[in-house]
């Protein structure tokens, strides 16, 4: 379609901006919804499907409170479109706690003061849960590398590298420790 | 911020991306990672007509070893460089290059093809692929034809690739015996642009330099190749001396711009501190060390 000449012919234009079935499995469910093409991930997850615990930080792919897992990788879901995850495997926060019980990295989080205002939690959780499913026994220094991408303002970094060493502890001991 | 209106396609194979771009004649642009085009078009500072997704595309991401090249496929994520054992083995260069591009939540998605082929003077990739005498292989309505890295860059964001072309593939030459490569990067803080990089290689026998390689990232409207810096190297004993005189001789060779990541004048003083210290990395790793 031709670009709008006038605000009138714009408003004409995204009224009628053609819409893509988007369907990925989010949280291991199948959830489809249609969305512009222009739509961003975290938009299809916080508003067409009302998972609001990823959050619309920055919104320019620097602080990473919108950080989701897309086929395992945590990646900016405010840099992402919506049509781009049709057919994928998302993970938000929202897919962390199973059956009532929190996952390690929330477990961390909360025994090792992770969070002030919390407005960064749920990018740098998902971002440490990636970074877990492969490094099972971290360095601090290799935590640091793997949460350059998200952003505490409240600067709680050291808390939140407790937070995520004791994840990481507490899953070697789920899987029957080890220190590899 | 939420991007303009546009056509999404997500073709699954390159002759079908190529005919979309053909049919949009330069009005249509090619979504690999997207994580330099979502935020200029959010921005509107880009605002085509259609995109075209290529991430459907089968068999374009790989890095492998194959006749004399490297060949990396196009959609190969920055972080697939910095996973892969035979990069950090054999092309340490890259391996230096993708740990300091943007954050490794950008890496995730970023590719490879997308750094090189943006036209970015402060992408990292592009100086490393001028210092190895990387070819991109581009593909169009009338066939495949190969780019030289040195020939690519025509000014900021433009390139020797037509709208209509997709670069499929980086083929760079397969490491040597008695090479090094590295790439340095100073930059304000973590995951920021560059303030300047610097990628070198060197080839060294019977304790001469044989052939040199140096690209320059962020001080010039493209990346730099300094001929003249890799020229002063050949045939000299890789000291000290030789590296300082290559150093100087980046320096003229760099145009830097005084912005927010600093002046011009500190900009050219960094070239020739980081080319040393990229030549004395390289110089090491030819003789075997990391």
């Amino acid at each position: 379609m031709a670009l709008a000449e006038s605000p009138m012919e714009a408003e004409e234009e995204a009224r009628f901006a053609p819409l893509y079935k988007v369907t990925a499995k989010v949280n291991g469910t199948p959830r489809t919804a249609e969305v512009e093409a222009r739509t961003l991930l975290v938009h299809f997850l916080r508003e067409n499907l009302g998972l609001t615990g990823t959050h619309i930080g920055c919104d320019t792919t620097n602080c990473g409170a919108c950080a989701v897992l897309l086929d395992g990788k945590a990646v900016k879901s405010c840099t992402i479109l919506a049509v781009q995850a049709d057919g994928r495997d998302v993970m938000t926060v929202e897919g962390l706690e199973k059956d009532g019980k929190l996952h390690a990295i929330q477990e961390g989080f909360h025994e090792e003061h992770g969070l002030q205002c919390g407005f960064c939690t749920p990018g740098m959780m998902m971002t440490s849960v990636a970074f877990l499913s492969k490094h099972s026994n971290p360095t601090e220094g290799d935590i640091r590398h793997a949460i350059a991408g998200n952003l505490c303002r409240c600067t709680g970094y050291l808390n939140i590298i407790k937070s995520v060493q004791y994840a990481a502890r507490k899953m070697r001991e789920s899987k029957g420790g080890g220190s590899a | 911020m939420i991007p303009p209106q546009f056509e999404y396609y997500a073709p699954v194979s390159v002759d079908d991306a190529i005919q979309l771009l053909d049919r949009f004649g330069g009005d249509a642009k090619v979504l690999a990672g997207g994580q330099s085009l979502l935020p200029v078009m959010k921005l509107r500072l880009a605002e085509p007509r259609a995109l075209v997704d290529i991430n459907r595309i089968p068999n374009l991401s790989y890095i492998r070893e194959e006749g004399d090249h490297l060949k990396i496929g196009t959609l190969t994520r920055t972080n697939d460089l910095n996973d892969s054992e035979l990069i950090r083995a054999r092309y340490p260069i890259f391996s230096d290059a993708a740990s300091v591009i943007a954050d490794p939540l950008v890496r995730n998605m970023g590719t490879v093809g997308g750094n090189v082929s943006h036209g970015d003077p402060a992408n990292d990739l592009p100086a490393c692929m001028l210092a190895l005498g990387a070819v991109f292989l581009a593909k169009g309505p009338k066939g495949t034809r190969t780019i030289p890295a040195e020939e690519f860059y025509v000014d900021t964001f433009t390139t020797a690739l037509e709208p209509n072309e997709i670069m499929v593939e980086i083929q760079v030459p397969k490491a040597l015996m008695g090479q090094g490569t590295a790439y340095v990067k100073l930059e304000k803080r973590a995951g920021d642009f560059p303030i300047v990089g610097v990628a070198a290689s060197l080839l060294e026998a019977k304790g001469k330099v044989e052939g040199a390689g140096i690209g320059l990232t962020a001080v010039g409207s493209t990346v730099l190749k300094a001929r003249e810096a890799e020229a002063g190297l050949v045939g000299r004993a890789p000291d000290e001396a030789a590296f300082r005189g290559a150093a100087d001789l980046a320096r003229s060779a760099s145009h830097p711009v005084s912005d927010l990541r600093g002046p011009a004048e500190y900009k050219k003083a960094m070239v020739a501190v980081l080319t040393v210290r990229a030549l004395r990395r390289a110089h090491e790793r030819a003789r075997g060390g990391a």
